[in-house]
């Protein structure tokens, strides 16, 4: 049994192995017992220094992000970009390099560049988290999605998950398919061709149909159709992807009786999802955004310790 | 003594002896079972205080709660360790405050550990007192903490490593004392 | 000043010349070439013959090339020298100190500076900063269209009477089909190539990789072989069309390799180039976001780096250039879509190429001919050959010394480099060039 991380920061679930992420999800079910108590904050982390770096937008992250932080009684900087230096015309380099000399020992990152965190990762010392880089990983909400699975279900093997709609343009998927095939599960994609990539890692089935392509799931992970993501010609308009791919109660159906349904947020009610499903007894939404605390104060628990 | 040979400091049936007295001792000191309730550290507490629960009900035919306290993130030393302590359960089915708490734990050594559980314990409630039971006393206290109830006292020097082996962990109810490889 | 370089291997494709001699060198010019067999007694001889000749007022310089081979300076028909505007990153004096290192004595530099050379102006400021501080001969290569906008033609005519031998927009494509008809057509008054950088930019769409499974996992931006093999064939059927001259500039894809073989068979008039990374790396050097190894077009796949080989083989890409481009290092030291494309190549591409020779893809003869001597003829200038009476542009290369790829150690500002640390094995060692011996270290 494993009892730490081998790397310093967490960049994606593309490199820790099912024994690593099998001891973030036990400690994050440590976590969450403290998020029941009545005092929710233990001093684990106490002294520490914890800087959120978003260059991108994000409420629920973020916030989420925070509230571990605080839990964990972490003291917390708040870089957000447009009042910063990096308008002014300041280098990534730069701004990470004079946060270091605050002497700060975590960087929560979120970046629109794919490897953003990579790059920081390498040139300081402190521990980085990837809340999100470019299309690449976002390895907490694929961490705290095997949570709420592994909550609700049991466990991971043989499970079939169903991954819903802008696959190629989503890093919550990529991360997804590194950790959930890693732990067992078996995974299918579902949406239009023109957004699911064209190398497929083995074993995932494909399904243009979604009425088909349900079928047998116990897990259906929706995915938000990123408007500020799309580029040209993906799919001619909301209407026609909601009307093909979007998620109602007679699709999921089609599912198994007790089937999850799985959305990272924010919904577009009426999109990729209808309300009456989003709110039904299947919808673990919440639960998801409850996990994510705990999940993320384990990541940065089982960051601290002794580097190498 | 040579590395790796363990010592037997005490037996089963003087382990026995050890918890009925201490069980006695509890009762005695509290004037009853009134409002008391017993939490074992993990790992080494917990059985224990199950133990010393049959022990108090066969003398006073009450039952007092027991619970289980895990302090790993109460330690203060986690920016040294290398490896994490393994996480286990912290189950206290019931309101600690206003009751009188007896932290259980196996082996009582820089008081560390027992800091922690405190810290902890605060944060789960507002008890209306901590008292400290433990199977073995082995000195070399960092802080100034003090067991209340101690099944034997056992000089040791630093780089000895005392271990409580149970049966229901599927061992044999032992004590054992050995000098740590790696000093 | 007389310079006799002895005993070495003689390689000139232009004189057919292949074999060990003697090569003696007056007043910057090649004075003769004396071949010999192996036997002893005539090595010996010519070792006194030296030893007799005639010393010069300013002495004799005598550089013994055994068991190295003696070729022309290499000709690179693309290296971007940066100057004027954008001198941080390189200029006109450590560009070509960097070419000299790498045994290249003529080079043509690309147009993207700031000003766009597309001017004549600019044009006789680079040759008069040349003249001055340029320690090669540098050939400047004209816009194509003014600013490189790609809207209208550039002054060809009078670029070309100020010394431009070739005209491009590179860094750009000229995405107007019809500019690039005209281009050709017009082209044809001055017997000048028409050299395009290959890209359609509505389908490389901002992408900073090749387009695949790795870019797919990395989480970058795709760029298909289609970006490149689209525009390739469109101006290969725009060659046809006009009778203009093209080159096509930095081939990394197979497809574009065999459109080219394709034209060429129909009789088309193009000629190709590839650099060596395109035969050396496939994109896996960017694993790591290693901004080292972003270049554009990006580096491709196994199967692209094969039927490079082979098209270098088998006469379909006419030349190696190096598409030197040096950038700052702090440009490099960024997130990996932020960073510019390219590669400092001057200092290793020989080495690189020389393994294609130990590969037995190219015999010594193709080699230099690849690197010399055709792209002088395709730009039309008397270089590339070590024929009586021509520049004395000499490089000696020490085919069995090991190196290590340092970039530190570069002549050019550009230190970036994906080759940082690789062992290779055959380097340049003597650069002659202007009279000058240059030792490389």
């Amino acid at each position: 049994m494993v009892r730490r991380l081998k790397s310093k920061d967490l960049l994606g679930t593309k490199d820790l192995s099912a024994d690593e992420i099998t001891l973030i999800l036990d400690t994050a079910s440590g976590f969450k017992d403290v998020l029941g108590r009545d005092i929710k904050k233990v001093p684990a982390l106490r002294g520490k220094t914890v800087v959120n770096l978003f260059f991108e937008p994000s409420t629920r992250t973020k916030t989420s992000f925070e509230l571990a932080e605080k839990r964990l009684s972490t003291d917390v900087l708040n870089f957000s970009v447009p009042t910063s230096s990096v308008v002014k015309g300041e280098s990534l380099y730069d701004t990470v390099k004079t946060i270091e000399s605050y002497g700060v020992d975590y960087v929560v990152m979120r970046h629109s560049s794919s490897g953003a965190p990579h790059f920081v990762a390498e040139n300081v010392n402190a521990s980085v988290i990837n809340a999100g880089d470019g299309v690449h990983e976002h390895p907490t909400q694929a961490l705290l999605d095997a949570f709420t699975i592994r909550e609700k279900k049991g466990g991971f093997d043989g499970l079939e998950v169903a991954i819903v709609g802008d696959i190629l343009h989503s890093r919550v998927a990529k991360s997804n398919v590194y950790s959930l095939s890693r732990l067992g599960a078996k995974l299918r994609f579902i949406g239009p061709p023109s957004l699911l990539p064209t190398v497929v890692p083995g074993g995932i089935r494909i399904f243009y149909d979604i009425d088909e392509g349900l079928k047998d799931v116990d897990v259906v992970m929706m995915l938000r159709i990123q408007m500020e993501r799309q580029g040209k010609g993906f799919f001619p308009s909301t209407q026609e992807y909601s009307r093909y791919w979007g998620l109602d109660r007679r699709r999921l159906n089609r599912a198994r009786k007790d089937a999850l349904v799985m959305h990272p947020g924010p919904l577009n009610r009426g999109v990729e999802i209808t309300s009456d499903v989003a709110d039904s007894r299947q919808s673990v939404i919440l639960d998801q955004v409850t996990n994510g605390i705990a999940v993320r104060m384990a990541a940065m628990y089982l960051l601290a310790g002794a580097k190498g | 003594m040579s590395e790796g040979m363990a010592r037997e400091l005490l037996n089963k049936k003087e382990i026995d002896r050890a918890i009925a007295r201490m069980a006695h001792e509890i009762i005695e000191k509290n004037k009853g079972t009134e409002g008391l309730c017993l939490v074992g550290i993990q790992r080494g507490g917990v059985h224990l205080a199950a133990r010393l629960c049959a022990g108090i009900k066969g003398i006073e035919r009450e039952d007092i709660p027991v619970g289980a306290l895990d302090i790993s993130f109460y330690r203060d030393d986690l920016s040294i360790r290398k490896e994490h302590t393994v996480l286990r359960k912290t189950d206290i089915p019931l309101d600690i405050t206003g009751k009188k708490v007896i932290l259980v734990d196996d082996v009582l050594f820089t008081g560390r550990s027992i800091r922690a559980a405190m810290d902890a314990l605060m944060d789960i409630g507002r008890p209306s007192a901590i008292q400290l039971a433990v199977l073995i006393d082995r000195g070399h206290r960092e802080l100034p903490i003090k067991a209340d109830y101690v099944g034997k006292n056992i000089p040791t020097a630093v780089d000895e490593e005392v271990k409580v082996e149970l049966e229901e962990e599927g061992l044999e109810d032992r004590v054992t004392i050995v000098r740590s490889p790696g000093y | 000043m007389k310079i006799i370089i002895q005993n070495g291997h003689i390689v000139d494709p232009a004189g057919e010349v292949d074999g060990i001699g003697d090569l003696v060198i007056e007043s910057g010019k090649i004075l003769r070439i004396e071949m010999r067999g192996r036997t002893s007694g005539e090595r010996k001889q010519a070792k006194t013959k030296a030893a007799d000749a005639p010393s010069s007022p300013e002495g004799v310089r005598i550089i013994d090339a055994e068991g190295m081979v003696v070729s022309p300076g290499l000709v690179d028909m693309h290296t971007h020298l940066r100057e004027p505007g954008f001198e941080y990153k390189e200029t006109i004096r450590t560009g070509t100190m960097a070419a000299v290192m790498g045994g290249f004595t003529s080079v043509c530099c690309m147009p993207n500076t700031n000003p766009v050379n597309d001017n004549e102006t600019v044009t006789e400021f680079i040759l008069r900063k040349t003249h001055a501080e340029g320690v090669c001969y540098v050939y400047p290569i004209g816009a194509i269209t003014k600013g490189q906008k790609g809207e209208e033609l550039a002054e060809i005519g009078m670029m070309r009477d100020a010394g431009c031998v070739a005209f491009s927009d590179d860094g750009r494509p000229v995405m107007n089909s019809l500019i690039m008809r005209r281009a050709l057509e017009y082209t044809k008054v001055f017997d000048v190539p028409v050299i395009n950088h290959s890209e359609d930019l509505t389908l490389s769409d901002g992408g900073v990789m090749n387009e695949g499974a790795l870019s797919s996992m990395l989480g970058l931006k795709g760029i298909p072989a289609a970006a490149e093999e689209v525009m390739i064939a469109r101006d290969l059927i725009l060659a046809g069309l006009t009778g203009g001259r093209l080159h096509i500039a930095h081939v990394s894809s197979k497809g574009s390799v065999e459109l080219i073989r394709a034209a060429k068979a129909r009789g088309v008039k193009v000629t190709a180039e590839t650099c060596p990374h395109y035969f050396s790396l496939t994109e896996s050097a960017v694993e790591g976001y290693r901004t080292d190894a972003k270049v554009n077009p990006p580096l491709r796949t196994e199967a692209d780096i094969d039927a490079i080989k082979n098209g270098l083989h088998d006469g379909t890409i006419d030349i190696i250039a190096t598409d030197h481009a040096p950038h700052h290092r702090d440009e490099k030291l960024q997130e990996f879509d932020k960073a510019p494309s390219g590669i400092s190549g001057l200092e290793t591409a020989f080495s690189l190429s020389l393994r294609l020779v130990e590969e037995d893809i190219l015999t010594m003869k193709h080699l230099v001919a690849k690197m010399a001597l055709n792209p002088a003829r395709i730009l039309g200038i008397n270089k590339g050959t070590l024929a009586v009476g021509s520049d004395a542009d000499i490089v000696i290369a020490d085919l069995k010394r090991e190196f290590v790829v340092e970039p530190g150690k570069f002549a050019s500002q550009g230190k970036n480099t994906p080759f940082s640390g690789l062992v290779l094995k055959g380097r340049p060692v003597i650069t002659v060039c202007k009279g000058k011996i240059h030792e490389i270290l």
